[in-house]
């Protein structure tokens, strides 16, 4: 049983899926997905824990067929860390998602609601442990498509989903198929698709102009599924007009896969010592990373509807994980991961919060929150630690993410983007404020709705925030993970961390 | 023959796969129309088919079929194998996109990229 839980974590919720679909009435199918999410969840724990006591990688050989003729699943010090990451938000979004997809989503299609939830989560799951570049792709699309017909569910409340589902639907499927271009070219190139082998084969053929073009179409395929600025137009609108639910799923998980993948790609396959590699690669995302990290704080800023404003500050945090990428260091890694793994948390603090609101009130902007300070203290509350934790204030896991990436940049003397690094978190304070002060110190509008909550709508919200602010005052284990999972890619200099 | 000549002609499949690319780019880039974006899409998707499927032909190789005769020179089968793969994900994903554009026709009477953001903004100016 126990040799089975790397292929079981992906298998549980894409066998649940069609269950799902079939069952009437609306708890039995949020029944079906949230034992499958917490079954899940309750595996990559074990998994990283086994995976962090026994310090090797695990791989478990699909049909007993070995590498490279099978496919592999591969648990090692970086997927051990992003699974539980992906599971753990799945259940916590699940456990709130009854409330949410009640208020928002018409009875009827609730089964079918939660069949494309646990698909969209299995394909997040398997492109994590796949060892196998072409099933990265296959799972890619499974969490994709579904992601379409999750985001397209908004439009029974807002029909502004359904553009925005069919524009990511595009994009997505652009970024899918670069990526298959550049899988297609390094086949040609090395005759294997494993990971492992592709890596090892790839130094023979690394002078060739094929496989720098394969690493380009890889890589900018990727950028479009992570929303890198300036391909993220696809993301905010589809944030915005999701359903509650799905925001809060796919902010917290879908684009941190993508960033997963590059890592794995750019640096598990063709290594730092790719030719060509830290030039062209490694200076366009530390480019369009502090770029992404400027353009969308300044967006959010402006920004009046919360789930836009948060969606913008995503653009803003994944330029934080391209910086991290960027650097091209074994610290600036652990700070991707890190980062990765803390956005996680607030974000889906955020969503969660912000979704129970706009739940309530249909909408949640500026005006639905004025004065809301004094009549839904907890979720407000849960917000405001969300928002510090984004800009990175001490006693926050953000505040650890940035100190990391900031330490990274400084390794190798990039002074002026450690000080935009800066700038641009102290900037985040600008909405975070524009929030308190709306919620806290403005008056609630004579006529306004009365928001209400109960512990059934904060706790889930309350479960990120209490994460975020624990790994935020107790981080050792999780910068010890982040630096394992980093020296996957990056062998340990001795005498450096 | 001219080096320059034989080379072009070698690789006829590879520029065959671009030309056909960036058309289908170009659909999909170009075109307010949401039917003719998923087609663009399509033969964007189809041009990556057609390179895997033709890197995947070996000189002198019959079909991958066993013949029982070990001095047979087969095909490579996997590219196939994989393609079958990406082609169930291509209609996959235009089934989705027609079915988003049945209801985006419904709610918006209109599949124009330019229409359905006009009808957006003067929403916006109303709230």
């Amino acid at each position: 049983m126990m040799q089975h839980l790397p292929v079981l974590q992906v298998l549980l919720p894409l066998l649940a899926a069609p269950f799902a679909a079939l069952l009437r009435g609306r708890d039995l199918a949020w029944g079906v997905a949230f034992i499958t999410t917490g079954a899940a969840f309750l595996i990559s724990i074990a998994l990283f824990l086994e995976q962090r006591a026994l310090g090797t990688t695990l791989v478990y050989e699909m049909g007993n067929w070995a590498a490279p003729i099978g496919i592999v699943y591969v648990i090692d010090a970086a997927s051990a860390l992003v699974l539980p990451v992906i599971s753990g938000i799945g259940f916590v979004a699940t456990l709130a998602a009854r409330q949410l997809v009640a208020a928002e989503i018409d009875a009827r299609d609730h089964a079918l609601f939660y069949a494309a939830w646990l698909l969209t989560i299995a394909g997040m799951l398997g492109q994590v442990t796949t060892g196998d570049a072409f099933n990265i792709f296959v799972f890619l699309e499974i969490s994709s498509l579904s992601a379409y017909a999750l985001v397209a569910m908004g439009s029974g409340r807002d029909r502004r989903a359904l553009p925005a589902a069919f524009n990511y639907l595009i994009l997505g499927t652009v970024g899918a198929t670069f990526y298959v271009i550049g899988l297609g070219l390094l086949y040609m190139l090395t005759g294997t698709l494993n990971l492992v082998d592709l890596a090892e084969r790839l130094p023979q053929v690394e002078e060739t102009r094929a496989a720098f073009t394969a690493m380009a179409f890889i890589a900018l395929g990727l950028f479009l599924k992570m929303a890198l600025f300036p391909l993220h137009f696809w993301l905010v609108p589809a944030y915005a007009h999701a359903p509650s639910a799905v925001t809060a799923l796919m902010a917290s998980t879908a684009t941190k896969v993508s960033v997963y993948v590059l890592i794995r790609l750019i640096f598990g396959v063709f290594g730092v010592e790719f030719p060509g590699l830290a030039d062209a690669v490694g200076l366009l995302v530390l480019t369009l990373g502090i770029a992404g990290a400027f353009v969308g704080t300044l967006a959010a800023i402006v920004e009046t509807d919360l789930k836009k404003l948060f969606a913008q500050s995503s653009i803003a945090q994944l330029g934080y994980m391209a910086i991290g990428i960027g650097a091209m260091s074994a610290t600036g890694l652990a700070a991707a991961f890190l980062h990765l793994f803390n956005h996680a948390l607030m974000k889906g603090a955020l969503f969660l919060a912000i979704g129970m609101i706009a739940a309530q009130a249909g909408r949640a902007t500026m005006g639905t929150i004025q004065g809301a300070g004094k009549q839904i203290p907890i979720t407000m509350t849960a917000i405001l630690f969300g928002g510090l934790a984004l800009i990175g204030v001490p006693l926050t896991a953000g505040f650890i993410s940035k100190l990391y990436l900031i330490r990274a940049l400084l390794e190798q003397d990039f002074w002026l983007l450690a000080g935009l690094t800066f700038l641009s978190s102290a900037l985040a304070l600008a909405y975070v404020w524009k929030i308190i002060e709306a919620a806290w110190l403005q008056p609630r509008p004579k006529g306004a709705p009365k928001l209400h909550e109960t512990a059934s709508q904060y706790i889930p919200a309350w479960i990120m925030v209490i994460a975020t602010l624990g790994f935020g005052i107790y981080a050792t284990p999780l910068v010890q993970a982040a630096f394992a999972a980093a020296h996957v890619f990056i062998p340990s200099v001795a005498g450096a961390n | 023959m001219n080096p320059f000549i034989e080379q072009l002609l070698g690789q006829w499949n590879y520029y065959l796969v671009i030309v056909l690319m960036m058309i289908g780019f170009y659909g999909v880039i170009a075109r307010g129309n949401m039917v003719k974006k998923i087609v663009g899409l399509n033969i964007f998707q189809t041009s990556v088919f057609m390179l895997y499927i033709s890197m995947g032909k070996v000189a002198q190789g019959t079909a991958p079929i066993l013949t029982g005769d070990p001095t047979t020179v087969y095909s490579n089968p996997l590219p196939h194998v994989l393609i079958l793969t990406a082609i169930v994900v291509g209609v996959s994903t235009t089934a989705v996109g027609y079915a988003l554009i049945i209801r985006i026709h419904e709610s918006f009477g209109t599949i124009e990229d330019d229409d359905i953001i006009a009808q957006l903004d003067d929403e916006e100016d109303v709230s």
